[in-house]
């Protein structure tokens, strides 16, 4: 009945996936977005209507990068940081290979994706949002949402085409 | 053109666009073969990686997020409000809690969803050094946390609730058989009145307000507040 949980209950599945994506870790993922919902309560008087979708995960995005910072030197935080200093941030496909055989290989190599791609990549593939709104959730222009995805996109496909051969 | 086969491939791209980059794989196989891999990644990806989603708890709690909300917003229509100022003007609106009354029905209401299992404490301890910190960053204010146990009312946890439209403290106590709530947050309050069955009792201190909610003896909630007030 209230404005708020028509606007914020149909994109939680959503924010749930995304949450679980940036943190890789489920627990947390409920974690971040039950504090993501607070925020968006308190900032709802300013939504403006519309789709609430890239409104609440923008929220969420925020929320799950504030606790990975205060985690601090974070295994998540060196790595981004580690994969961030490289110029062009090809993840390293056997080190992906590894990680990616102990919870299913595709689904492994996604997590090991630097997050910048990752979170990128999830919102195209799992949630079809636009690329309007990718940049919108993500907060930069839509010509680095494209060539992140493209880096994504490419990463994963080599490291198919690896495991295939 | 790689940009471009994605944009196709993502739905981006306008008609003219669609049309050109058609003509253009016709005659390039390396293209056709990108646009494969890209498809056939998607295709992957939506297949074989688990699909996950929100908890019932996790949705029941935003749901009841929204039900603390003033009635008032749910009319609210982003077009009717125009200039600024109305705007500006919608904003005081809700940020107005509403009387005690609505309130009082809510704390009630909150303490019984609290009772559902699992539902009681986000943080379980009984000692406040772990239950204040639990705060920090999840709220604007900094609740008071007292242990009682040596009073008879031992702390079970803490965990965010909502009420009057903001976040707010919900601290867990035992008292016997019965569960006691305590809401807190800034502001003041006083009365003492029964619920849907269950006594709530409030008080000020410290520049917060204070909800107890029980279905304790009355006496024994009158207790509580003065062990709470009496605690350093």
């Amino acid at each position: 009945m209230s404005g708020f949980a028509e606007v914020v209950l149909p994109h939680l599945d959503a924010a749930v996936r995304l949450a679980r994506w940036i943190m890789r870790d489920p627990v947390a993922a409920e974690d971040v977005v039950q504090d993501a919902c607070v925020r968006a309560l308190q900032y709802f008087p300013t939504f403006r209507g519309g789709d609430g979708r890239a409104w609440l995960l923008q929220i969420v995005r925020n929320t799950a990068y504030g606790r990975l910072a205060r985690r601090g030197r974070s295994a998540e935080t060196e790595m981004d940081e580690a994969s961030l200093e490289v110029a062009d941030p090809a993840p390293d496909p056997e080190a992906m290979m590894q990680q990616g055989e102990a919870i299913g290989q595709l689904e492994g190599a996604l997590a090991a994706l630097p997050l910048e791609l990752r979170e990128c990549l999830v919102l195209r593939e799992f949630e079809e949002m636009s690329y309007r709104d990718i940049a919108r959730v993500t907060g930069v222009p839509v010509g680095t949402v494209m060539s992140r995805l493209w880096r994504a996109r490419q990463s994963l496909i080599k490291l198919q085409a690896g495991a295939a051969s | 053109m790689e940009l471009l086969l994605q944009a196709d491939h993502d739905g981006e791209l306008d008609v003219a666009a669609t049309a050109e980059l058609a003509a253009h794989l016709m005659g390039c196989a390396a293209c056709r073969e990108r646009q494969a891999e890209l498809a056939g990644l998607s295709q992957r990806l939506r297949s074989d990686v688990p699909a996950m989603g929100a908890s019932e708890l996790l949705r029941a709690r935003v749901a009841a997020m929204g039900v603390s909300r003033p009635a008032r917003v749910t009319s609210r229509r982003p077009v009717m409000w125009g200039a600024g100022l109305a705007l500006a003007a919608s904003l005081v609106l809700v940020m107005v809690p509403r009387g005690d009354d609505g309130l009082l029905d809510a704390i009630a209401a909150s303490h019984i969803r609290a009772l559902q299992p699992g539902h009681l404490t986000d943080v379980v301890s009984s000692d406040h050094h772990v239950v204040r910190p639990w705060f920090d960053g999840r709220l604007d204010f900094a609740p008071p946390v007292k242990e009682l146990a040596t009073v008879g009312f031992p702390l079970i946890g803490g965990r965010l609730d909502y009420l009057g439209g903001r976040p707010v403290a919900a601290l867990s106590y035992r008292r016997g058989a019965h569960v006691i709530d305590l809401y807190i947050w800034p502001g003041e309050a006083s009365g003492s009145e029964m619920r849907s069955g269950y006594r709530v009792l409030g008080w000020s201190s410290g520049g917060m307000r204070l909800w107890a909610v029980s279905d304790a003896e009355p006496g024994e909630m009158e207790q509580f507040r003065r062990s709470w007030l009496e605690m350093p």
